[in-house]
C-alpha cells in the first residue's frame, strides 16, 4: 500500500522521525512495516513507533544506503509500505517493564502510548545518542557501560525488551533469573517479509524460525542466545 | 484477447508465469496478499528427503540490483509437504512444481518415488549453491547431472525439468547431458555465486561467507543461458533470473522460454505478478500477437 509522507525530521545523528499518511492493516506495537526504497531490491523493515488517525510514525537510524536514501524523503513523496506484519508484544499483564536501547526504543514508546502504565528504561550510547526518551511517561535512562540490564528490579510481572542482540541476552539472562517473564523484538536481515523466503531465520527453540511471521517479538526463554545455530549443533 | 496458455513438457498452464523455488515457500504467505492462482504455477521450496534447518543468519546481503542468499534448504523434508503442505495448493487452480534436492543419485531417485504423481512436474535441483554440508555441485559436471536425471526418470511419474547452474564454463554441455539422460524440460538460471564483506568488521556479510545472487542485476545472464540452451538442447525451457516486468518476460519467452519464473521481484514489489502479466498481455496487444506462446524462440539472432 502507498502513503505520503507528512514530515520528517532529524532526532538526533543519525535517527530520524517520519510521519506517513498511510492505512494500515492492524496497527499494534512490535508489529512492524516493510517499506521499500526506490532503486532498492529490497524493502526495509521498520517497527511501528505508533499509528494515530491514519498516520504511522517510524524512527528509524540511517544504517546504510537504503536508510539514507529513506532519511532524505521529502513531504508530500509517495512511499510504499507492507504492514502492519509480524506479531507484535503481548498486551499487559500486571506491572510491565519496558527495557530498551538505542534505536530499539520505537516500538517500546508505542507499547507505552497504547498501554499506559508500563515503566522504561532506556539505554543509549552517550547522551547525545538519546532519542524519544522524554516521551515515555514513566522512564529512567541510562548511558555507557550503565547497561540497561543491571537496573532491571524484581517486582515485575513482565518485561518487553527491544535493541542490540547483546542487550536483549543480557535483559533476557536477568528475566530468567528473577524469573519475570520476558519478551524481546528480533531483528534479522530480512527479504520478503511475508513469511516465504525464509531470510530472516532466528534460533528459537532449538530451530529456525521466522523473524517476519512467527516474531519479530518472541518469548526469551525460547530464543537460543548461544552463538551456535541449529544447523551447527 | 491475448491466449496467455503456455505448455511445458505437456504441463498445461493457464499463463506462462511461475514462481521460482525459494522466493515463494508453499504458496500460503503470498496467498495472504493475492490469490496465487493468478500465476500459471508455482515451483515450491527445495525439498529434501528428511527435513533441514538449512544454514545460520545472516542469510542475505543486498547487492547493487538484487540480493545475495544462503538458505541453505530449509525446508520440512518431502513426507511433510506432501501431507501439510500439498492439499493447500492443490485446491487452487495452478500448476505445481516440487522442486527436488538431495545428495546423492539414489536421494533423489528417492524424494521422485515419494512424490510419485501428487505434483505436476519435478524440478530438479542440481544447482543450489548454498548446499555445503553435501559437498557435491551436479550441475558442474555434465556426468554427475546425467546420473542425477537418470534416477530422477527411473522414479518419476510425472514430466522431469532439471534446473541447470549459471556457474559452469558451458552450460550447454550440462543441458546436453540432461537431455541424453531423459530430461523433459529444463530450468534456468539457479543464483549466481557472490560475495559481500562488511568494511567495518572485515568479516563476509553472509554467514556462510557466499551466496546466490539474484535479482535484475542477473537478467542478461539469465537470458543469455536461456537462449543458449534452448537453440541447443531443443527441450522447453522454463526461464527465470531477474525479471521484474512484463518485457523481461517476453525477452525471456524471445530467449526460447517456453514459461517464465519470478522470484526476488515479489521482495520488493508483492503485486509482480498481476503487474508483469498485465505488462505481458500488453505488449502482445500492441504487436498484434494473439498467442504469448508464440513469442517462444522468436528472437531474430544475428
Amino acid at each position: 500500500m502507498t502513503g505520503e509522507v507528512l514530515s520528517i525530521s532529524r532526532l538526533s545523528d543519525g535517527v530520524f522521525d517520519l510521519r506517513v499518511g498511510i492505512a494500515l492493516n492492524a496497527p499494534a506495537p512490535g508489529r512492524f512495516v516493510h517499506v521499500a526504497v526506490s532503486g532498492f531490491a529490497l524493502r526495509r523493515p521498520v517497527s511501528l513507533c505508533g499509528y494515530k488517525d491514519g498516520i504511522a510514525r517510524l524512527v528509524l537510524a540511517v544504517k546504510g544506503r537504503g536508510t539514507a536514501a529513506l532519511a532524505e524523503m521529502k513531504p508530500g513523496e509517495r512511499i510504499d509500505m507492507l504492514g502492519a506484519l509480524g506479531n507484535g508484544f503481548p498486551p499487559p499483564l500486571g506491572k510491565t517493564l519496558l527495557v530498551g536501547g538505542g534505536i530499539g526504543l520505537p516500538p517500546l514508546l508505542y507499547y507505552a502510548g497504547t498501554y499506559p502504565g508500563a515503566h522504561a528504561i532506556a539505554g543509549f550510547r552517550s547522551p547525545e545518542q538519546a532519542v524519544l526518551a522524554e516521551e515515555f511517561p514513566s522512564v529512567e535512562v541510562c548511558f555507557g557501560d550503565d547497561y540497561p540490564h543491571k537496573r532491571i528490579k524484581p517486582g515485575f510481572d513482565r518485561v518487553l525488551a527491544c535493541g542490540p542482540r547483546p542487550m536483549l541476552k543480557a535483559v533476557a539472562g536477568v528475566c530468567a533469573r528473577l524469573a519475570i517473564p520476558c519478551f524481546v523484538s528480533a531483528e534479522e536481515r530480512m527479504a520478503c517479509g511475508v513469511g516465504a523466503c525464509l531470510v530472516c531465520a532466528c534460533a528459537v527453540g532449538g530451530r529456525y524460525r521466522r523473524v517476519c511471521k512467527d516474531g519479530p517479538v518472541f518469548d526469551a526463554l525460547d530464543v537460543d542466545w548461544s552463538e551456535f545455530s541449529p544447523a551447527e549443533t | 484477447m491475448v491466449d496467455l496458455s503456455v505448455s511445458v513438457a505437456g504441463l498445461a498452464m493457464k499463463n506462462p508465469l511461475v514462481a521460482v523455488s525459494g522466493c515463494f515457500g508453499f504458496g500460503r504467505e503470498y496467498d495472504e496478499l493475492f490469490d496465487i492462482a493468478i500465476l500459471g504455477g508455482i515451483c515450491v521450496k527445495g525439498l529434501t528427503l528428511v527435513p533441514r534447518e538449512g544454514n545460520p543468519p545472516p542469510r542475505a546481503a543486498e547487492t547493487p540490483g538484487g540480493m545475495l542468499n544462503s538458505i541453505g534448504l530449509q525446508n520440512p523434508g518431502i513426507e511433510t509437504f506432501l501431507r501439510d503442505e500439498l492439499p493447500f495448493l492443490r485446491k487452487k487452480n495452478i500448476a505445481v512444481i516440487a522442486n527436488i534436492s538431495g545428495g546423492s543419485a539414489e536421494e533423489y531417485g528417492e524424494v521422485a518415488r515419494l512424490t510419485g504423481d501428487a505434483v505436476d512436474m519435478l524440478e530438479v535441483n542440481i544447482s543450489c549453491p548454498n548446499l555445503n554440508a553435501h559437498g557435491v555441485n551436479f550441475a558442474n559436471d555434465p556426468r554427475a547431472a546425467a546420473g542425477v536425471t537418470e534416477a530422477v526418470k527411473k522414479s518419476a511419474k510425472v514430466p522431469v525439468c532439471v534446473k541447470l547452474s549459471p556457474n559452469v564454463t558451458d552450460i550447454t554441455a550440462v543441458a546436453l547431458a540432461c537431455k541424453d539422460a531423459g530430461a523433459d524440460a529444463l530450468s534456468l538460471i539457479n543464483t549466481l555465486v557472490g560475495m559481500r564483506i562488511d568494511t567495518e568488521t572485515r568479516r563476509p556479510v553472509l554467514r556462510m561467507n557466499t551466496g546466490g545472487l539474484s535479482g535484475p542485476a542477473v537478467f542478461p545472464v539469465a537470458l543469455r543461458c536461456v537462449w543458449q540452451v534452448s537453440a541447443a538442447a531443443g527441450l522447453p525451457v522454463i526461464g527465470m533470473g531477474g525479471v521484474s516486468g512484463g518485457l523481461d518476460a517476453a525477452e525471456m519467452m524471445m530467449a526460447g522460454a517456453s514459461a517464465v519464473g519470478i522470484g526476488t521481484v515479489l521482495f520488493q514489489d508483492p503485486a509482480a505478478p498481476e503487474r508483469i502479466l498485465r505488462e505481458l498481455t500488453d505488449w502482445c496487444s500492441r504487436h498484434g500477437e494473439k498467442r504469448v506462446s508464440d513469442l517462444t524462440g522468436s528472437v531474430e539472432a544475428y
